[in-house]
């Protein structure tokens, strides 16, 4: 390999420097002088930060795309400082970019500016503006530590910085105690899964001698007698430890609860967080490190189930929900759960591919939802809407392409990156022969379910909201204006087009080809057993179910079937009523987790700490000395003979004992 | 260790004698001018703070032992002598001391009204008291200035303090004074042991003492250590203490006052009993853990903001001693940031308690809720010294967090059989604490900041002030500050800190982790018969 233009390699590095800063500065901005900037300045410094950091970002990928072949490992990487060193510890603050990072820095990027000039439409009337562009650039700057962290430990750095951010922007609205409660547990529920990200990390700190550098990583995986490969255990729970991380962030069993309540922020940032870009995090990570991950047949079969169980459960939910926030929350559950089986079976490319399309046409239904949100003056119940597709042309169309694109209707972008999971669930296998082939059917049979039940629920969605009767007579709605339009419709193109970078073509499509080298360690351990003539036939498997969900929507919602969601939950009540109730998966935590944490607080308190410590072995000592004081005034008669002899005598004890 | 460069001018004393002199300043000005004292006090305190950054300066971060080392007889007779010299490990902690005062010293100006000539010349010499702590190279100098530094602090909280002021008083005085009795009893029994002639620390590191007295010896030490930490079970009398002292004093004692624990564990308890330390050191990882995970649960319980603060303290010094005590080079240097991040933190969320107070006079967490909207500068510097306490990523509670535990988990990994299981165990444990953290430290600002506003009274609550903000401001600069860059701190405590844990792992034997090893040792030890140690 040649060895790189310095000229190249500078400008690479300060364009890299700008995509982060640019959003920081725009953070500190907004954040430091709220009250000096007017709405339009605080919308300039707070959109203009972030196309600035896309157009960076656009800028070195332009350099980086023709060079890449030259480059090990096709990543280019800049260290900007020594971060922390302490002992055998070092870490660099370093930045890199690979294909991976690159197709995600486009995502977040992209679609980043995108939600920043609709937020401007959105947001218009808050009070609390600037606050709100300082919090999203915020969000932007983590995100993009998040991925472009050539460390771990930098990657870390975002990991809870994104956090941060959702917990800000979802409590953003703070004077709302539900809303506050909500913040709050995003950011104790994802803890829980930093907890497993941190643990993770110390140990690999200690095979990695002080490091957590991801190339260095990769290399101590791939060397023969790597303790990675020899410590089977150690690997294993190292990786289980890291998919507790991802079931926090990527909202997985059993940690996906929080998510549902996190729309409790402004819609934007619904879109942008808790969509497109926040909660792929842990997707990201696992593709990251998959040559980590494909060393744990055991992680990635339960990565995989963990992912296909919540693609269904997720979805199960969503069939009955009726806040148009909530459905679309439960559906990015289960889509995240539907990535996370790809990455699971070890079909990175199509989980990362996954993770783009979803990108695109989820952020376009959020976007959409909110246009809706915003024109019915904050009404969220699907109930309460209808017949909206003539009063809003724009929100309607761009919400209809996107619905097909999620339900999985051939030609949109969904089609193509639902199906190569789907296929590759049935058909990958790890080459150690460690999992059994059984799973294999058992993830495909669940995501072929909760394909079927995503097309109904979206539908149902689509129908009531846009179709047939306006039912509530008091709403005056109205298209948004241009800001929140253009990013509609700009998502929606790449609802359609996104699916076409992953074309199933026979030597492999370019999407596979462009991340190729990052997914060639993990997916080495893998191999596939399917034949063009199964996937296509699997195509027409899943075409047909998403057409029958549909069908079914349209009978039940705007055919002549109306009566028969009501009768369905009539005759079996009781599931009805567990759907509705979401699984009472929150009130078994509640009952199972918070309480008895609650009480062991309580406990710590009152009764080691009042109790056995203070009155026993503080006070205990004090009454001791006060008792014995008591007894010891008889002693003081005051007659000195009887004083001279004790103290004569103490003396010589003291003597004997001491020397 | 030893002495490494020698002072040309006495800088440590001049700095030791400035708040010290504005207290005799003070004793002569009149006790009905209340600005005067204040004037005089913050003019004192920032005095020393720049004499302090001449210490800094003067600094060379690339030696190990002490520097600009003052050395002068002090009781010819038995041989004490004023012996003052800084390291790495004393140095932060200094600077944070004179920087802390006089943000101290800002933060009374309106909340302490009654006897202030009093209250700052008790202020001032508790500074000059605990800067001596952090200087003494003599132990009976030590010792002095360790006791010394309980009678301003004991009236500080007496005198100034809240309804049971009294009661935490005497509780913090006796708590402490007890532990200190026993340590006086040691270093009695090291002078004697080193023939009677000094009690320079760094003749007594010399000495090889048989294993058996050096455990009594760093129990004695221990227990007036850990009471200052303080370390679990050891921790009743600071909540009390902070509940009832004025803000400044609970600034103070949580800022600088527990530090003096934890640091003389690293400067006395380990260098002068190096073999009982790695013997008791899974003791003490397993009552610091328990500091973590209680102290994180005892606050999660509690209705007063303070003592909520006050016990997350517990938790905090829990990861302090934890790192100490893993005694590699990583984790000792988590634990010395982690001693100035608590400081920086923990003052700060004492201050911003305090601002609240004066508007409000009460520290019932209940009876505010919502005010970000009236108080919105305050609701931001809450909200990031919050992050602060609970270690997010860019502040610097992150760093210390970080490497305490990357140096425990070193620690247990590399060690064998039941060492590397318990430590394990608890390493996991203590990273709990990171989720705990999370719950109490969120759940309070929930109920201070957010949701609707529901006593009237809170509507109209005034924003910090300038003078309130620009205390905070200092603070907030720090914490992220250490969050980017750690090393311009790290690197000003590496040399010495690398020096003690290599002192240390040269004077106990390699087998020390191995289970056998330690069983063996520890059987040894207790089983011993009497007889085998009678004599001298």
């Amino acid at each position: 390999m040649d060895p790189m233009d310095p000229n190249l390699a500078r400008s690479l590095s300060t364009l890299l420097a700008v995509v982060v800063a640019a959003p920081l500065l725009g953070a500190a901005i907004n954040g430091l002088l709220p009250r000096l900037l007017s709405r339009r300045a605080s919308a300039v410094v707070g959109v203009g930060a972030a196309v600035v950091s896309f157009g960076a970002a656009l800028w070195a990928l332009l350099i980086w795309f023709p060079i890449r072949a030259s480059l090990p490992g096709q990543a280019f990487s800049a260290t900007y400082f020594s971060w922390i060193t302490a002992g055998s510890l070092s870490v660099d603050f370093a930045l890199w970019l690979d294909p991976l990072s690159a197709l995600m820095l486009m995502v977040v990027t992209g679609i980043g500016s995108l939600i920043h000039l609709y937020s401007v439409g959105y947001m218009h009337d808050d009070p609390s503006f600037a606050r709100f562009f300082s919090h999203l650039n915020l969000f932007l700057f983590s995100m993009l530590l998040l991925v472009l962290g050539r460390s771990l430990l930098i990657v870390f750095v975002g990991w809870e910085g994104v956090g941060l951010c959702s917990y800000l922007l979802i409590g953003f609205w703070y004077s709302d105690a539900e809303k506050a409660l909500a913040g709050q547990k995003a950011f104790v529920v994802n803890r829980i899964g930093d907890f497993g990200f941190l643990v993770a990390m110390f140990l690999l700190i200690f095979l990695m001698n002080g490091s957590l550098d991801i190339p260095g990583l990769h290399a101590l995986a791939e060397g023969a007698a790597s303790p990675l490969k020899t410590q089977a255990g150690l690997t294993t729970l190292i990786t289980l430890l890291l998919f507790l991380g991802v079931t926090g962030k990527s909202a997985q069993i059993p940690l996906y609860i929080w998510l549902p309540d996190a729309m409790a922020g402004p819609t934007p940032v619904s879109a942008l967080i808790h969509a497109a870009t926040m909660v792929t995090a842990g997707v990201y990570l696992i593709a990251r490190l998959n040559f980590l991950f494909a060393l744990a047949p055991v992680t990635m079969a339960v990565v995989a189930t963990v992912g296909g169980l919540t693609a269904l459960f997720a979805a199960s939910i969503g069939l009955v929900q009726n806040d148009i926030k909530k459905v679309l929350a439960y559906s990015t559950v289960s889509q995240l759960g539907y990535m996370v089986l790809g990455v699971g079976v070890g079909a990175f490319g199509a989980g990362v591919f996954h993770l783009m399309t979803h990108a695109f046409f989820k952020a376009c239904l959020f976007l959409g939802a909110g246009s809706v949100i915003h024109a019915l003056h904050g009404e969220q119940d699907i109930r309460r809407m209808g017949g909206l597709a003539r009063k809003m042309p724009v929100t309607h169309w761009t919400f209809l392409l996107a619905t097909l694109a999620i339900a999985g209707v051939p030609g949109l972008s969904g089609f193509f990156s639902k199906d190569e999971i789907l296929f590759e669930a049935l058909t990958m296998r790890h080459a150690s022969g460690a999992i059994p082939p059984w799973m294999n059917v058992l993830w495909f049979g669940l995501g072929i379910s909760a394909a079927l039940m995503t097309a109904f629920y979206m539908f149902r969605l689509y129908f009531l909201t846009f179709r047939g009767e306006c039912r509530d007579p008091h709403a005056h709605p109205h298209e948004s204006p241009w800001t929140m339009a253009l990013p509609l419709v700009v998502l929606a193109a790449g609802s359609v087009a996104a699916g076409y970078l992953g074309l199933p073509v026979e030597h492999g499509n370019f999407l596979k080809g462009f991340l190729g080298p990052v997914f060639e360690g993990g997916e080495a351990s893998f191999e596939g057993h399917g034949s063009h003539a199964l996937e296509f036939g699997l195509m027409g498997v899943s075409t047909l179910v998403a057409l029958a969900g549909i069908a079914l929507a349209a009978w039940w919602y705007v055919g002549r079937g109306r009566e028969m969601p009501a009768r369905l939950a009539a005759a079996a009540p009781t599931l009805h009523r567990t759907l509705l109730g979401k699984w009472y998966v929150d009130e078994a935590y509640d009952l199972l987790v918070v309480r008895p944490l609650r009480a062991l607080s309580g406990w710590a308190f009152r009764l080691l700490d009042a109790w056995v410590v203070d009155r026993g072995l503080v006070h205990g000592p004090a009454r001791l000395v006060v008792l014995v004081g008591r007894g010891l005034r008889r002693v003081h008669t005051g007659d000195v003979q009887a004083y001279l002899a004790v103290l004569a005598l103490g003396v010589a004890v003291l003597t004997f004992v001491l020397w | 260790m030893g002495i490494d460069t020698v002072a040309l001018t006495p800088w440590i004393s001049i700095t030791l004698l400035i708040p010290v002199a504005g207290a005799l300043l003070l004793a002569l000005i009149p006790g009905d001018r209340p600005r005067a004292h204040r004037g005089i006090s913050l003019f004192f305190s920032l005095l020393a703070f720049l004499a302090g950054l001449t210490l800094w300066v003067n600094f060379d971060p690339a030696r190990a032992g002490f520097q600009m080392v003052e050395d002068h007889p002090w009781i010819p007779a038995i041989g004490a002598r004023y012996t003052v010299g800084l390291d790495g490990i004393s140095l932060l902690i200094f600077q944070l001391t004179t920087l802390l005062t006089p943000l101290t010293v800002l933060s009374t100006f309106r909340a302490i009204q009654k006897r202030t000539r009093e209250f700052h010349i008790a202020l001032l010499t508790l500074e000059t008291t605990m800067l001596g702590t952090l200087v003494a190279m003599d132990l009976l100098l030590f010792f002095a200035f360790w006791e010394m530094m309980l009678v301003p602090m004991f009236l500080i909280i007496g005198v100034w303090g809240g309804e049971r002021r009294i009661y935490a008083a005497v509780k913090f005085f006796l708590y402490t004074a007890v532990g200190s009795v026993l340590m006086l009893v040691a270093i009695l029994y090291l002078y004697r042991e080193s023939g009677g002639q000094s009690f320079a620390l760094l003749e007594w590191q010399r000495l090889e003492l048989p294993v058996r007295a050096q455990v009594w010896l760093f129990l004695a030490f221990a227990l007036a250590f850990a009471i200052k930490v303080p370390l679990f079970p050891f921790h009743t009398w600071l909540p009390d203490a902070h509940v009832e002292a004025p803000t400044a004093g609970s600034v103070i004692l949580a800022g600088v006052l527990l530090k003096m624990g934890t640091y003389g564990f690293l400067r006395f308890a380990i260098p002068l009993f190096p073999e009982a330390a790695g013997l008791l050191s899974l003791p003490i990882w397993i009552l610091a853990v328990a500091g973590v995970v209680h102290g994180s649960l005892t606050a999660w319980a509690q209705d007063d903001v303070k003592k909520l603060v006050a016990y997350s303290s517990v938790a905090h010094l829990g990861f302090v001693m934890l790192g100490m005590f893993a005694l590699n080079v990583e984790a000792v240097q988590g634990s010395v940031l982690q001693m100035v991040n608590h400081g920086v933190s923990t003052g700060a969320l004492f201050l911003l308690v305090g601002v609240l107070y004066e508007r409000r006079h009460t520290r019932r967490i209940d009876a505010y809720g919502g005010i970000a909207g009236p108080m919105k500068v305050f609701a931001a510097v809450l909200v990031i010294v919050t992050l602060s306490s609970i270690g997010l990523p860019g502040t610097n509670g992150f760093i210390g967090e970080f490497l305490i535990l990357a140096g425990t988990f070193r620690e247990a990994l590399s060690s064998q059989g039941g060492f590397r299981t318990a430590g394990l165990v608890l390493g996991v444990v203590a990273t709990t604490g990171v989720v705990l953290g999370a719950i109490y430290m969120l759940s309070m600002v929930r109920r201070v900041l957010f949701g609707p506003i529901v006593h009237e009274e809170n509507r109209t609550l005034p924003d910090m002030s300038g003078r309130e903000f620009a205390v905070l401001a200092v603070l907030v600069v720090l914490v992220f500050w250490i969050g980017w860059n750690p090393r311009f701190f790290l690197s000003r405590s590496e040399a010495s800190v690398t020096a003690l844990v290599e002192r240390y792992h040269q004077r106990v034997a390699a087998e020390r982790w191995t289970g056998g090893g330690q069983g063996a040792a520890a059987r040894g030890l207790f089983r011993a018969p009497l007889a085998e140690e009678g004599g001298r």
